[in-house]
């Protein structure tokens, strides 16, 4: 029996202790936004948050993170309105979509790290997440937009 | 979720169903076919119900008593926000408001005619279509309130969701409320007055596209998120060679020891589309892809297990080597050999390209079961829904009119979903079961392993020129598997000889520079059908086709002595069949000159430039000379001659595809476009190797990733031309251009992509 926080809440999963913690959360506990690529963590279209940090869940042993808690995507922000989703949004980075979940959760870890990344600091932290559509050139756009929209609205809370 | 649940009025069988659904004047308070679609702006792309009765002026929308409009897209959604492009073009003709606008993806019924998402053709074929169909929406609207006022129809105007008079206003809702049944036969649709271009509203300018909130919280519903209850998840194990393997026996006793295994099924496949293949069945999808890597399966493998990627090469170089072979294109004066046979000077190239995977994101996947009504529904992300049809009906021994493609995004199409081929075993499995809810989800290496790659390619071409170094004549050779030749054949035309050709394996080579006598001639590389199965990627035959075009344009500029820019202008020259003939490409090879200018002004060409630094440029038409869309790119590389390394500073593309409905959209699928020709030219590209592909995952298979990406710019030229296509148009010359600089740059002129740091080494080490 797996246990650990999804999201801010308690769950627990029949499962075997080997199992990807991808399946779990996808196949076990209803929630697909995150994604299933390479199966290798050479993709990052699974990325999720375990304790606050960028992992990928295709290669995570359900096992590894008793405990622990779980972001995906549905528990990044409460309305899909971190500043993240929202520079996304605004640039219009998606296309297909499916590699976003992974890119926006990537991108997020990197803001925590680094909140005014330079262009270099986000090729070398998102050079893990693979995007086919190729939307590159607006993930690097909606980073720096977002990393703005922090910075703004920290100045004017401590102004 | 059935395609035809039951609800308060059971009895309603689906034949009965789709006769009433194209009866005249139906109205339905929430069409039934709505239960199969999805709209990919509401969280669970559930289709929203509609407020009390709706009105249908044509086939593709509907509007309610609130006024909300339902736009029906028969179109695939992959990344293209196709939806919202085409409900803008209906929404501005019809006079609605954007706000009141909803898009629905449409299952596979076939009341929608001929479905196909690829080819660019999205946006260029449904222009006329939706215009009429929002035309005789606003004639109907219009019409209903001149009566209601007792005034003529000429002192109505449609506006923003309303009709206006001096007798007030009624909104689109009001009138249907009020009960509308006009309906227009075809013919009246065709002489519907449409507004003129220059009074357009919303095409052309700004909008969020209506699936893209949802791809950023997670809420998009692709095909391998499909879920019915009461389903198995099922992995396969694919035989050695694409075709002609045989399974002589399993033994799954291993596979036993893994909790949720279930049996091992030997697939039997009267489509031939995965010929020796098994499937493990389980309780979930991770037991079902540990217990297939347990099963031992002994195979009488198929004549191609040997067959390399060298020998691919090999066996084209014969086939073009045998001029008996092949299909010649009509491109007006073919007759090329006396002109060589008197020319002052002659060049000859070969081209060759790699092998390419699509590696879409979102692997293979369907889900396939046969629901209470006897229909077999298949949930899965497609693209070709009128081809895959019929083979689905083949495999399981069914009807097509008992067979339903339902619709959901794709992660990604790039022509991997055009053949689909990955929906069969699913269902075969299925129908094993007896008809129960089957998920097939392909991890990566089954998915690359079974990937309808883009066929190598060899191409030979050659110039003639008189005493002043003019061109007088060129031949343009090409070999590859053919995808149409493979899953369509019948589309595939019959050339000068009487042979057919497959369009998509060598246009582009049918260009609109004039060079006098020109051949062009498309060989079907035989041995690479028999040893994969040969796809569409995004952008087909001229992603091949223009590399060889292009680089050697370059190379007979420098043979002329002529800059590479002024070259290509001077044969750039509007006249005879370089004028155009279709509304689409009126304007002809001007405007290709017009494009290839906008790219050298962009770039900046002649600058001089730093050491090992070069510029490249190169142009095409696209896709089709029936549908040119007109593309240059122009580079700035780098290249570092210790490593090898080449380093694309700046990818500029200038394009002219007529008027653009969507232009954040357009502009989205420029840049993607053309870093995927970025990718191929420098960083993807695959091999056979003993009849299967050398890489199955993205360890070692490497598209472009974030940091290598270089500063991208795109312009558009004004236009008011009908629309062409933008999906695949701006891969094509980014190749070419690379090579064009990297020869600028260094001297060194490479021949084949992708473009590896060891060939520009190796030809180093050379010079």
């Amino acid at each position: 029996m797996a246990k650990f926080i999804l999201n801010g809440k308690p769950m627990t999963a029949d499962v075997e202790s080997d199992t990807p913690l991808l399946w779990v959360i996808r196949d076990e506990l209803d929630m697909t936004g995150t994604k299933f690529g390479c199966g290798i963590g050479s993709c990052g279209a699974c990325t999720v948050h375990v304790n606050g940090r960028a992992w990928r869940s295709c290669i995570t042993p359900v096992s590894l993170v008793e405990g622990a808690e779980i972001t995906t995507i549905e528990g990044l922000s409460e309305k899909g309105d971190h500043p993240l989703q929202i520079s996304w949004q605004k640039l219009q980075v998606p296309q297909c979509g499916y590699c976003q979940s992974g890119q926006i959760m990537q991108a997020a870890a990197l803001l925590k790290d680094i909140p005014e990344p330079s262009d270099k600091d986000i090729d070398a932290v998102m050079g893990g997440n693979l995007c086919r559509c190729m939307t590159y050139v607006r993930i690097r756009g909606a980073i720096h937009e977002a990393a703005n929209a922090i910075k703004e609205n920290n100045d004017e809370q401590n102004a | 979720m059935s395609r035809m649940p039951k609800r308060g009025s059971a009895g309603i069988t689906r034949r009965g169903f789709l006769i009433a659904m194209t009866a005249v004047g139906v109205s339905f308070g929430f069409p039934r076919h709505l239960m199969a679609a999805m709209d990919p702006a509401s969280p669970d792309g559930k289709v929203l119900p509609s407020e009390g009765d709706i009105y249908e002026p044509s086939l593709w929308y509907s509007i309610d008593t609130a006024g909300k409009i339902k736009v029906n897209i028969m179109r695939s959604e992959m990344g293209q926000h196709v939806g919202t492009a085409i409900a803008r073009i209906l929404a501005d003709e019809l006079e609605a408001s954007w706000d009141d606008v909803e898009i629905i993806h449409v299952d596979s019924d076939p009341r929608w005619g001929y479905m196909v998402t690829g080819g660019s053709w999205s946006i260029s074929q449904s222009w006329p279509v939706y215009r009429q169909a929002g035309a005789a929406g606003r004639t109907a609207l219009i019409e209903a309130a001149a009566k209601k006022w007792g005034i003529a129809a000429k002192d109505c105007k449609a506006s923003n969701g309303k009709i206006i008079s001096s007798k007030g206003e009624l909104s689109y809702g009001e009138l249907v409320t009020m009960g509308l049944t006009r309906q227009f036969t075809e013919e009246e649709l065709k002489t519907l007055p449409l507004k003129p271009n220059a009074d357009l509203k919303l095409v052309g300018q700004q909008v969020t596209s209506l699936d893209i909130a949802n791809k950023t919280n997670g809420k998009t519903i692709f095909g391998i998120d499909a879920k019915v209850d009461g389903m198995v998840y099922a992995n396969p194990i694919l035989p050695p060679t694409r075709y002609g393997s045989k399974v002589v026996k399993f033994d799954d006793s291993a596979a036993k020891a893994v909790k949720g295994y279930q049996q091992t099924i030997v697939l039997d496949d009267a489509s031939g589309s995965v010929p020796g293949w098994l499937m493990v069945i389980a309780s979930s999808f991770n037991a079902a892809q540990k217990a297939s890597k347990l099963v031992k399966v002994t195979w009488d493998a198929g004549k191609t297990a040997n067959v390399s990627e060298a020998d691919i090469i090999a066996h084209g170089k014969q086939l073009l080597g045998d001029q008996t072979k092949g299909s010649i294109l009509d491109t007006g004066n073919t007759d090329t050999g006396p002109v060589f046979a008197s020319a002052k000077s002659t060049i000859a190239e070969e081209y060759i390209t790699s092998t390419v995977l699509h590696a879409q994101m979102e692997p293979l996947n369907a889900l396939v079961f046969k629901n209470q009504d006897g229909i077999w529904e298949v949930h899965s992300g497609c693209q070709w829904q009128s081809l895959t049809l019929p083979v689905l009906a083949t495999a399981l021994g069914e009807e097509e009119a008992n067979i339903v493609i339902r619709s959901y995004m794709l992660g990604g199409g790039f022509g991997r979903r055009l053949n689909g081929d990955y929906t069969i075993p699913a269902a075969l499995t299925s129908k094993a079961l007896g008809g129960k809810p089957v998920k097939m989800v392909m991890i990566r290496p089954q998915d690359m392993l079974f990937d309808s790659a883009r066929s190598a390619s060899v191409q030979q071409l050659k110039m003639a020129f008189d005493d002043k170094k003019a061109v007088t004549a060129m031949e343009h050779h090409a070999t590859a598997g053919w995808p149409t030749q493979v899953v369509a054949p019948g589309f595939m035309p019959k050339g000068t000889n009487g042979e057919p050709f497959d369009p998509f394996s060598i246009t582009g080579a049918d260009h609109w520079y004039s060079v006098g006598a020109q051949k062009v001639r498309a060989v079907s590389n035989d041995l690479a059908m028999a040893t994969f199965r040969p796809g569409f990627l995004r952008s087909v035959g001229p992603g091949w086709t223009s590399w060889a075009v292009e680089s050697f344009m370059d190379e007979a500029a420098h043979h002329a002595g002529k800059d590479p820019l002024q070259f290509r202008l001077d044969m750039l020259i509007a006249e005879g069949r370089n004028a155009g003939s279709t509304p689409v490409a009126e304007g002809g090879a001007a405007r290709q000159a017009a494009v290839l200018k906008k790219a050298a002004e962009m770039i900046g060409w002649g600058t001089p430039q730093a050491k090992d630094t070069g510029l490249g440029i190169a142009s095409t038409f696209g896709q089709e000379r029936e549908m040119p869309t007109w593309v240059a790119c122009a580079v700035q590389v780098h290249v570092d001659k210790t490593n090898g390394i080449v380093n694309v500073q700046k990818l500029y593309i200038a394009i002219d595809a007529g008027i653009i409905v969507d232009p954040n959209g357009a502009e989205a699928q420029c840049q993607g476009a053309a870093l995927w020709g970025l990718s191929m030219a420098l960083y993807e590209g695959t091999e056979l190797l003993n009849g299967q592909y050398k890489d199955s995952n993205f360890d070692t298979y490497t598209p472009l990733r974030l940091g290598q990406t270089p500063e991208v710019k795109i312009e558009f030229i004004p236009s008011k031309m009908p629309p062409s296509g933008l999906g695949e148009p701006a891969v094509t010359p980014v190749a070419p251009a690379i090579a064009n600089a990297i020869y600028k740059a260094v001297g060194i002129r490479l021949r084949k992509i992708p473009m590896r740091p060891s060939d520009l080494k190796s030809a180093s080490i050379k010079v």
